[in-house]
């Protein structure tokens, strides 16, 4: 029996070996396979979001269309409605594709109308209003094309499908190309889609995620300052004082027994409690908030004490031995230490708060919402949606323009997440101490 | 010490929970209806010194159920919804004390029947959609569970495409117009039901509507983008929609005939096609004059310049309610409901 020569037994169990590490190669292979699946068609679809298709226009904004008093005063002003504006955004644009000299066979005036989105009137009219002595001159605007005119420069619409697409016509996208060719239209960057708020079926081209960033963001804030607080405070109690009884025994259980409840049941509690007992507003983010701190606390907790935990008593017997209280050797010795793991979880719980729907949808969150929500804190009682609610809504709009907006909004919602991620991570290399 | 402030900033923060006074309208109910709404309500928006109303939507029946949880700030305002009011949802808004209901009809929905826009063309009536999708059908004078396999077991002329329809779910409002005004008409025409009365008794009716559940029928809870992507991914597929996401994604869809019309908003207006029915918003006239816009959102909402033939409803695909000046008076005279 030679050393070199391995035995049928030592094989045996190399082979085994070898077979377990192909099992988990395997594994990780396939989690990344479908990372990556997820990833290229949320991309593939979303990245167009980011950019969109404008029209360069010279508009001439006449006295008699839009200010038929002639006094430039706002208020009278306001009596024109969107559709007087689209008059004249219209005519505007049938003049600069007559004097581009670009001529399309069968073009109607209904065709050209339609290649403007619909938002453009109030695009103007807003500027209009906003500065009144507008009014008589020529000025230049760049205002939104037509989801479909946008899905042709995206290579979402084609000529084979608008043939037989009611709402767009090959005509319209010959006028496309031609105005690309004389430079009125254009891709340009969209920052819109991260600031505008949300829009109607009939607009997908000027759907933006600016109230729901917001929304969630107020949601986070209320999460932050009452999750936090009442979890770390629960944690130092129960860990460092609270003697072991069947009483913190059974605190205890219930505390991880939370951290499994279905976030929904969050929502059944939220609406009970906080709209229909405390008479809280309906869509607000501060129910939210209060609804995504219940759901966020047993995650703190667990994390909170698992890092005081962690904490050696020889630090806590150093510093009562030369004298310090109970509450000075927690304050002053084991919460700094503690102090990374605990923002480790704290970060973690939020970043699960902040891809959370379900428990918004009871609380009257899941909404077509326009207004952006005030400053806080009188902003937390206006009506806000969040950025996962936001993907929610668009993937059930008819118009297929939104399924662009809502592979978009999940890569707004993954940059938020990453972030939040790599900040935990960081915290945690910077600051973590072991022993 | 800073944390003592942020603690002391929340506890103020709970504390300083006024009651506000809400100042933009809130909408809930029918996913079908919430197009439209948001359509108006942006118009309404941009237009008016109002806030933009704020939508939700969730189906007709638990946008009414949330309708009629009471009169207060808290509660909502307008309920969207694909059919009509049942009594028994108006008992429970009675209880609760909803009691003055503005019902307003905006216009009406064509239901279309539509496949993929690569398979088979199908010219319907109500009697093959009974046949094809009804639990049980009489065969031979004896009940049996429904033994059609393909839509050429239906209906000869149909070629032999395996039958896989997506149904809206029970939550929905279109979930009822499909069972009366096809299933039970198809269960009519087919001459089911006199045998059935024969055969069961009264409750011939529910026999005519129960749905096959052998997986040949799928009941969609979701919207009609999820009927949508089902018939992507599963060619023989014919799904139910709703007459203006069939005019979104024309470039996706063909859509069937039923008794020979094609569906359209001409061919809704004048009744020809006969699968449609009346879209409403329900009202409470206690909140008018409390919530700020709420009556001018109302007004706005059936306008000449919104829901008339050519206003932006008919342009997305409603079919614009003939006798829209009696709505408007409706809403003008805040005329509630008996």
């Amino acid at each position: 029996m030679s050393l070199l020569a391995q035995d049928t037994r030592t094989k045996r169990r190399n082979a085994a070996e070898r077979r377990f590490r192909r099992y988990g190669l395997t594994a990780i292979g396939i989690s990344l396979a479908a990372l990556v699946m997820l990833l290229t068609s949320v991309f593939s679809s979303g990245l167009g979001a980011f950019r969109q298709t404008f029209i360069h226009i010279p508009i001439t904004l006449t006295e008699s269309a839009l200010d038929k008093s002639g006094t430039r005063d706002p208020d009278v002003m306001h009596k024109v409605t969107t559709i007087g504006y689209a008059r004249v955004i219209n005519a505007a644009l049938a003049q600069a594709i007559a004097d581009n000299g670009i001529v399309i066979d069968g073009l109607t005036d209904d065709d050209i109308a339609d290649t403007i989105s619909k938002e453009a009137p109030a695009q103007v009219r807003d500027a209009v209003l906003a500065n009144p002595d507008l009014v008589g001159q020529t000025v230049s605007f760049s205002i939104l094309a037509n989801g479909r005119v946008d899905g042709y420069l995206k290579g979402r619409v084609s000529l084979e499908s608008a043939a037989i697409d009611t709402k767009i016509s090959t005509r319209q996208l010959a006028l496309a190309d031609a105005m690309q060719d004389k430079g009125l239209m254009s891709r340009d960057f969209n920052w819109a889609f991260i600031t505008a708020a949300d829009a109607s079926d009939q607009r997908p081209e000027a759907a933006g995620l600016g109230v729901a960033i917001l929304g969630s963001l107020y949601m986070m804030l209320v999460v932050l300052c009452l999750a936090l607080p009442l979890g770390v405070a629960a944690s130092i109690y129960l860990e460092e004082f609270a003697p072991k009884n069947r009483w913190t025994d059974l605190i205890e259980v219930n505390i991880a027994n939370l951290a499994a409840v279905p976030s929904i049941v969050f929502g059944i509690l939220g609406l009970a409690i906080f709209i229909n007992f405390a008479g809280l507003p309906q869509s607000a983010p501060i129910v939210g908030g209060l609804v995504l701190t219940l759901m966020t606390l047993p995650t703190i907790i667990i994390a909170t004490r698992a890092s005081l935990k962690a904490v050696p008593n020889s630090i806590r017997d150093a510093a009562l031995g030369v004298g310090a209280s109970k509450m000075q050797a927690v304050f002053h010795h084991v919460l700094p230490l503690a102090a990374p793991g605990i923002l480790t979880g704290a970060i973690l719980g939020l970043a699960q708060a902040l891809g959370e729907t379900a428990p918004l949808l009871l609380i009257g969150m899941v909404a077509f919402v326009r207004e952006y929500p005030g400053a806080p804190p009188e902003g937390f009682f206006d009506p806000a949606s969040a950025l996962p609610v936001q993907i929610y809504n668009w993937t059930q709009r008819a118009d297929p323009a939104f399924v662009e907006r809502a592979s978009g909004a999940i890569i707004v919602l993954l940059v938020f997440l990453l972030v939040l991620n790599a900040t935990a991570i960081l915290l945690r290399r910077r600051f973590e101490r072991r022993w | 010490m800073t944390r003592l402030t942020i603690t002391a900033s929340a506890i103020a923060l709970l504390a300083a929970t006024p009651a506000l006074a809400r100042d933009q309208v809130q909408i809930a109910g029918s996913s079908t209806v919430l197009p439209y709404a948001t359509i108006v309500a942006e118009a309404f928006g941009e237009n008016t010194d109002f806030p933009t109303p704020v939508v939700e939507s969730g189906g007709s029946s638990s946008g009414l159920k949330r309708f009629c949880e009471g009169v207060g700030e808290n509660t909502v305002d307008i309920a969207n919804s694909s059919r009509a009011i049942k009594a028994s949802e108006r008992e429970v808004c009675a209880a609760a004390g909803v009691t003055d209901i503005i019902e307003v009809r905006i216009g009406y929905d064509g239901i279309v029947f539509a496949s993929g826009i690569a398979g088979n063309a199908f010219a319907f009536t109500p009697a093959d959609w009974y046949k094809a999708l009804a639990a049980e059908v009489i065969v031979d004078g004896a009940l049996v569970a429904n033994p059609a396999m393909t839509w050429a077991d239906v209906n000869p002329n149909f070629p032999a495409q395996p039958i896989m329809a997506f149904v809206p779910g029970t939550k929905h409002g279109t979930r009822e117009v499909f069972d009366l005004q096809v299933l039970e008409q198809g269960c009519q025409d087919s001459g089911a039901v006199e045998a059935l009365v024969a055969l069961k008794g009264d409750d011939a009716a529910k026999t005519c509507t129960a749905l096959r559940t052998d997986g040949r029928s799928v009941d969609i809870d979701g919207d009609y983008t999820e009927t949508l992507a089902r018939i992507a991914s599963n060619p023989d597929g014919i799904g139910v929609f709703g007459l203006s996401f069939y005019e979104n994604n024309t470039d996706k869809l063909q859509v069937a005939t039923m008794n020979g019309v094609l569906p359209s908003t001409e061919s809704v207006t004048s009744g020809e096609y006969p699968v449609s029915r009346p879209l409403y918003f329900y009202l409470k006239q206690a909140h008018i004059g409390v919530i700020p816009g709420l009556k001018e959102f109302a007004e706005f909402f059936v306008s000449d310049d919104l829901a008339g033939p050519d206003g932006p409803l008919a342009a997305y695909g409603m079919v614009s309610d003939p006798a829209l000046a009696e709505t408007q008076a409706v809403v003008a005279d805040e005329v509630t409901m008996q």
